[in-house]
């Protein structure tokens, strides 16, 4: 039972990051949406939070921002729009920690 | 309005999750008419509004950025930014925008806007001000 | 929401007249938006008509007047940066009647 995590607000503002990826487990996978995708810059403090987890953020939203790739931590999967959609597919249910 | 006052825009919201940002934009350059000593800080979250190469067209809202290289036109000159919220962010100076203001008096020479403070600089201007405004 | 006409095209206007999309600018538009201003567009009005448009391209703003008046001095000169200048081409407000003609919408900080 694999489950994917959204997470939409910033980690410097909002606890959000911290509960979902705490309740990660076995495959769930986690995508970074709007002011979620801060939690993905390299050197950044919320980065630790991420270390182990399957990470993706969605691109629209880094180039929003002005987020580069370079940016951002290692192994770590930019995704468009339909590879959203891809993930939800691909996961057994969807957890958004609004 | 015969005394001139401190006025300072406190941003702390990252730009696009919330309307703040953009708010506090619209309120600061509608302020600027006053002609009042207007400062603005970007601390917390607010740092991220100054990112440069941010591209909205993937999620269909307006990208307000090029907005903040006018603030010099409207004679806003100093724009604090707090270094430790950079830090935190894994940020630097260089990954914000350059943003100036010419001054007239001096051939419109172009001077840089953005000075970059530690918390406890910016503790010592917030004391200063007169006004302050959160956003 | 209006609307003007203007060789034989519809433009979607707010209720202030100004246009509902800046992109469905022209110059037909211009002219008929003057013309109901009893406005004759001569070529110092389009001056500050294309500075108004660069810059709204460059910041995302329709600058306030004051702005207005020291940057299309810095741009155009000092005999054409101050307001008696400006307020001579646009009785009804520089920044207000010149932003409408250049399908901007109305100037933030236009108190």
């Amino acid at each position: 039972m694999a489950m994917l995590h959204l997470v939409n607000k910033s980690p410097y503002d909002a606890c959000s990051l911290d509960t979902a990826s705490s309740i990660m487990q076995g495959d769930d996978s986690l995508l970074l949406i709007e002011d979620g995708v801060y939690a993905a810059v390299k050197g950044g403090k919320a980065a630790a939070r991420l270390e182990g987890l399957k990470i993706s953020v969605l691109g629209p939203d880094l180039a929003a921002r002005g987020i580069g790739k370079d940016k951002l931590i290692d192994g770590v999967t930019v995704v468009d729009y339909a590879g959203f959609v891809d993930m939800v597919e691909a996961n057994d249910k969807v957890q958004s920690w609004l | 309005m015969s005394e001139i006052k401190k006025f300072m825009y406190v941003n702390r919201k990252a730009p696009y999750g919330t309307i703040y940002a953009w708010e506090a934009l619209e309120v600061v350059l509608i302020g600027a008419a006053f002609e009042q000593d207007v400062s603005l800080a970007f601390m917390d979250d607010g740092v991220y509004q100054l990112i440069k190469g941010q591209d909205t067209t993937g999620i269909g809202m307006k990208n307000f950025s090029p907005t903040y290289s006018a603030l010099g036109d409207y004679e806003i000159t100093k724009i604090y930014v707090e270094k430790e919220s950079l830090e935190e962010r894994g940020l630097t100076l260089d990954d914000l925008q350059h943003l100036v203001w010419e001054d007239e008096d001096e051939d419109w020479a172009e001077k840089d806007s953005i000075r970059l403070v530690s918390r406890s600089e910016l503790a010592d201007v917030l004391a200063t001000q007169d006004v302050l405004f959160n956003f | 929401m209006g609307s003007i006409e203007a060789n034989g095209k519809s433009y979607e206007t707010d209720e202030e007249g100004y246009l509902a999309d800046l992109n469905s600018w022209d110059k037909d538009v211009a002219e008929v938006m003057a013309n109901l201003d009893d406005c004759e567009l001569t070529d110092n009005h389009w001056e500050v008509i294309n500075f108004l448009r660069e810059y709204y391209e460059e910041y995302q703003i329709a600058p306030a007047v004051r702005v207005l008046t020291k940057a299309i001095g810095k741009k155009l000169g000092k005999d054409k940066g101050n307001s008696k200048y400006l307020y001579e081409l646009f009785p009804y407000g520089p920044a207000k009647q010149a932003c409408k003609y250049a399908g901007l919408p109305k100037p933030t900080g236009c108190v």
